[in-house]
């Protein structure tokens, strides 16, 4: 489990609740490192691992770190002999060799890399191959399928046999990365919604992507594996103990990398089976929603959530973007033009048809796959009477519903 | 022509009907004017990478966003690199070759000098290129650098603003500058070698030049190649890296590491050429193996440019190309090894001294050690899947390409700059540069390989709590580290405005013909070319 180490977190509030400006941040926090670096829990090693392959990497990974550090210390140790005894200043006449004479001297110069060979290929070869292969195989006995979607800067989860799919976004609000706010225990590692796998099942993970390329990590488990858009990769999870696990993105991914954190919530299969129970009761309940009639101040309201979720990132909380790369929403053309056409049809380019469709080599990214009907109408209609924008119109899930079907 | 060199010699240098002030610059086809260049243009761009990354550090000192948004912070590092790698390590490398393979070689000059003018020169407009994103964004012009690291991996690269297409054409301008430059040093090696000086008599430093010149015209084209098919991608509508039209970002992961691994070793062989020279000359002891030293360069080369997968194990490659990339990765072990048992064998009973450059040499022997070590267990792919990506990578490349590759360029500086201005640059201040490079450097990497375990990924502008302590530490230490380089800075300085006379023979155990020569050489050096026996 991670842990928040107790110094860190005071340091961190004290900093932030103070409200101070940056530099004046850092003198305190400078005259608080000495005792922090005594106090410190620090980690010099991977986290405790939960899954087989975490075992046997954290295995490969001591054996390795052991045999290194004696190769480091044999070789630097003769050097460092050699440097105390043969100096011009301790009066030690040079000699004057320059290769090895003699069958014996052949003997001893090549030693070492007969040592070498075997360590590289037998002594860290062997394991190494092994490893490799367990990693690889996804497919033996696998009990059940996890795909995971990456998207700039949130993970997409489905359970394609329960036919359940969800975002999970970082819940860490904004004013504690900006120093406003304390901290909290999980900082930048707490997510709205985790995953929740059951313990003791192997788990064959499908990765892709939507827009860039992700990596999903979770260090306890040992498997990081890129997400790549287009193409489908796999690896798998086999979580020995329940528990919270964390992990992050760990391919630069562009603007909010450092912002997609990975939490897995590792339960007994029964209380996975119940949770998944009650996935598929909430996903009736909201296919059944987008088919009755909302009201706009609803829509709005719904809205709000999604787009504070979804869509704050880019275009920031009063809609006002970081332009040139994330435009602004507030006054946007596209926002405050047509939203159907006569027919009920999407108009190209219009507001409707970026948020379904993105806008190809940016990051606005197709969200007709990814939102449901419901959080689809209520985000275009929260956009287009938020921010000053007043257009007083709505979409109602129903339409999101017809314009599928349509673009099908 | 003869009589007029020798006459007026050193007393005026540019006594043969030449220009004078800023035009004997622009003009010069002097090797070693064009090395001074070289190594000017090197000093100053390692301050401006310097810089950046030190912002960098200190955004990272505490958790929390600081002093800039994630934007920039992306900026920062991927320019960081590319200035380091192309403008910084490379030019210097280029500068040594170019002042010291004729006097080591016994050529009058370089090959071809007006090519060697024009490789120089494209530098500078290459390094505006690739820093005038950042100012153009301060007048609202694009959305400032770079923002995908140094690698441009695709489709990230696709998506990014101008930026990306200023450093693709920096890098082409860069790349044609070093094609230049090793165009050249093969010429010079292969055709002006004082007479009797075989290939196996040819110095180890020129040797080590030699297959660095050899990979980068090997490579340098094949990441021209994938950059020129990013710039298609992002604006004339091919779909190399884009899955939708059938093709791959994958592939230009394999098109960039084909250059980016071979580039290690295009950084580290010139310093490891160099290394024999100084572990000689301070140990007062003939190299030991010379020979072993020249076909470890030949494999190490060869073996380079075909391990490249093993920097994207985690992308999901086919097992068979995992192994394969792993055991071919392990191999370069051993030629390595044949590298460090001969330095080591080469200061064995010898008669050693201290001096600066001596001291960054073994400083160098042991922290390029540590990168050598680690990056034998990165070669392997079940422990790698922990490693990739996180700060045990960024730890480990900059041992070896901070303590290997800047250390080095270091102790050849030290080395050499008493032949180079005529003067000793002052030993304290070289020893006091030392001791506080060697442990600031390592105040800021060590604690980044622990965070790397405990799972902090790199590239990111903000992190969880518990990485709290070591950033702190290793922000303290990058500090130290990079305002100690202000030492080094002074010290050149001073060494070039005056101080002790240098003897021809700076170093009492120095061999070999640039020894021959008086400090600092005439500005024709071996008009008439010594014959080596």
């Amino acid at each position: 489990m991670m842990r928040t180490l107790p110094h860190s977190r005071t340091f961190g509030s004290s900093c932030a609740a103070a409200r101070r400006r940056s530099l004046r941040c850092l003198i305190p926090a400078g005259t608080a490192l000495l005792p922090a670096i005594a106090e410190a829990e620090m980690r010099f090693n991977f986290p405790e691992p939960v899954t087989p392959i975490a075992r046997e990497t954290l295995h490969i990974h001591n054996e390795f770190m052991l045999i290194i550090t004696l190769l480091f210390v044999v070789v630097f140790a003769i050097m460092i002999y050699s440097m105390i005894k043969h100096r011009k200043s301790v009066g030690h006449a040079a000699v004057k060799f320059t290769g090895p004479t003699g069958a014996l001297q052949w003997f001893w110069a090549l030693i070492p890399f007969a040592i070498l060979l075997f360590i590289d290929f037998v002594l860290m070869g062997i394991p190494a191959v092994q490893a490799i292969i367990s990693m690889e195989d996804t497919k033996t006995r696998a009990d059940m399928v996890l795909k995971v979607t990456g998207m700039q800067w949130k993970w997409q989860y489905e359970y394609p046999e329960a036919g359940i799919k969800f975002i999970s976004t970082m819940s860490t609000p904004r004013a504690q990365i900006a120093n406003a706010e304390a901290k909290g225990e999980h900082y930048l590692l707490e997510v709205d919604k985790p995953v929740v796998l059951p313990v003791g099942k192997k788990v064959r993970i499908l990765l892709t992507s939507t827009d860039v390329i992700h990596t999903w990590w979770v260090p306890q488990f040992g498997v990081k594996r890129d997400a790549i858009p287009g193409f489908l990769r796999e690896t798998w999870v086999l979580i020995e103990k329940p528990g919270i696990y964390r992990g992050q993105c760990a391919e630069l991914c562009g603007k909010d990398h450092g912002f997609m954190p990975v939490v897995v919530h590792a339960v007994p299969e029964p209380e996975y089976l119940a949770w998944l129970e009650q996935q598929k009761a909430e996903a009736v309940a909201a296919a059944g929603s987008a088919d009755r009639a909302w009201s706009r101040d609803e829509l709005v309201a719904e809205g709000r959530t999604v787009y504070d979720k979804v869509c704050v990132a880019c275009h920031q909380a009063e809609g006002q973007g970081l332009p040139p790369v994330f435009p602004a929403l507030a006054g946007s053309k596209i926002v405050n033009g047509p939203l159907l056409d006569m027919n009920g049809r999407i108009i190209p380019d219009s507001h409707v048809d970026r948020v379904f469709n993105g806008k190809a080599g940016t990051a606005m990214q197709a969200f007709r796959d990814t939102l449901s009907d419901v959080e689809l109408a209520a985000v275009i209609t929260y956009e287009r009477n938020s921010f000053g924008n007043k257009l007083g119109d709505m979409i109602q899930p129903a339409q999101i519903k017809a314009l599928r079907q349509e673009a099908k | 022509m003869n009589t007029a060199t020798t006459a007026n010699g050193h007393a005026n240098p540019h006594g043969d009907g030449h220009y004078s002030g800023l035009m004997r610059w622009l003009t010069t086809t002097n090797h070693k004017d064009i090395g001074t260049m070289y190594l000017t243009f090197s000093l100053i761009m390692f301050f401006v990478g310097g810089a950046m990354i030190l912002a960098v550090r200190a955004e990272l000192f505490a958790p929390g966003l600081q002093l800039m948004q994630p934007e920039f912070f992306n900026q920062l590092i991927g320019i960081h690199a590319l200035v380091m790698i192309f403008a910084a390590l490379m030019p210097a490398a280029t500068g040594f070759a170019n002042w010291m393979i004729p006097l080591m070689i016994g050529a009058p000059d370089m090959a071809l000098p007006r090519l060697n003018n024009w490789g120089f020169w494209l530098l500078p407009p290459a390094a505006i290129l690739l820093t005038m994103p950042f100012f153009l964004a301060l007048f609202g012009i694009g959305d400032g650098a770079l923002a995908t690291g140094w690698t441009f991996y695709a489709p990230l690269s696709v998506q990014g603003g101008m930026g990306v297409d200023f450093a693709i054409l920096a890098v082409h301008i860069l790349g044609i500058s070093s094609i230049m430059g090793s165009i050249n040093i093969i010429v010079t090696i292969f055709n002006m070698r004082a007479p009797g000086m075989t290939m196996m008599k040819l110095p180890l430093f020129a040797w080590g030049w030699l297959i660095t010149a050899f990979l980068l015209l090997a490579t340098l084209p094949v990441l021209a190649g994938a950059v020129t098919m990013l710039l298609t991608d992002r604006h004339f509508g091919t779909h190399f890296f884009d899955a939708a039209g059938g093709g791959d970002p994958i592939l230009f992961q394999h098109l960039f590491w084909f250059f980016g691994h071979p580039e290690v070793y295009i950084l580290l062989l010139p310093v490891w050429g160099l290394m024999p020279h100084v572990l000689a000359t301070f140990s007062r002891k003939p190299t030991y193996g010379y020979t072993a030293q020249v076909y470890a360069f030949i494999a190490i080369g060869l073996l380079s440019v075909v391990v490249w997968a093993h920097h994207f194990f985690t992308a999901g490659l086919p097992v068979p190309a995992l192994i394969y990339f792993m055991f071919s990765t392990m191999a370069i072990s051993i030629p390595l090894a044949v590298l460090f048992f001969c330095w080591i064998a080469t200061m064995w009973k010898g008669s050693m001294s201290f001096e600066t450059p001596m001291l960054f040499a073994v400083g160098f022997i042991v922290l390029f050690g540590i990168a050598g070590l680690t990056g034998l267990i990165l070669a392997d792919v079940a422990a790698d899947a922990q490693y990739h990506h996180s700060y045990f990578v960024v730890a480990h490349f900059h041992y070896a390409l901070f303590a290997g590759g800047i250390m080095g360029v270091m102790t050849g500086v030290y080395y050499w700059l008493p032949k180079w201005t005529g003067h000793m640059y002052s030993e304290k201040l070289g020893k006091l540069h030392f001791w506080l490079t060697v442990i600031s450097f390592n105040l800021t990497f060590m604690p980044q390989f622990f965070l790397g375990l405990a799972g902090m990924p790199r590239r990111i502008p903000d992190y969880a709590l518990q990485f709290a302590e070591f950033n702190a530490i290793s922000t303290v230490g990058a500090m130290i580290l990079g305002f100690s380089q202000l030492l080094f800075a002074w010290n050149i300085w001073s060494c070039v405005r005056g101080g002790p006379k240098a003897e021809a023979r700076v170093w009492e155990g120095a061999e070999g013909l640039e020894w021959e020569l008086s400090s600092p050489p005439p500005h024709h050096s071996w008009e008439t070319q010594p014959v080596i026996k």
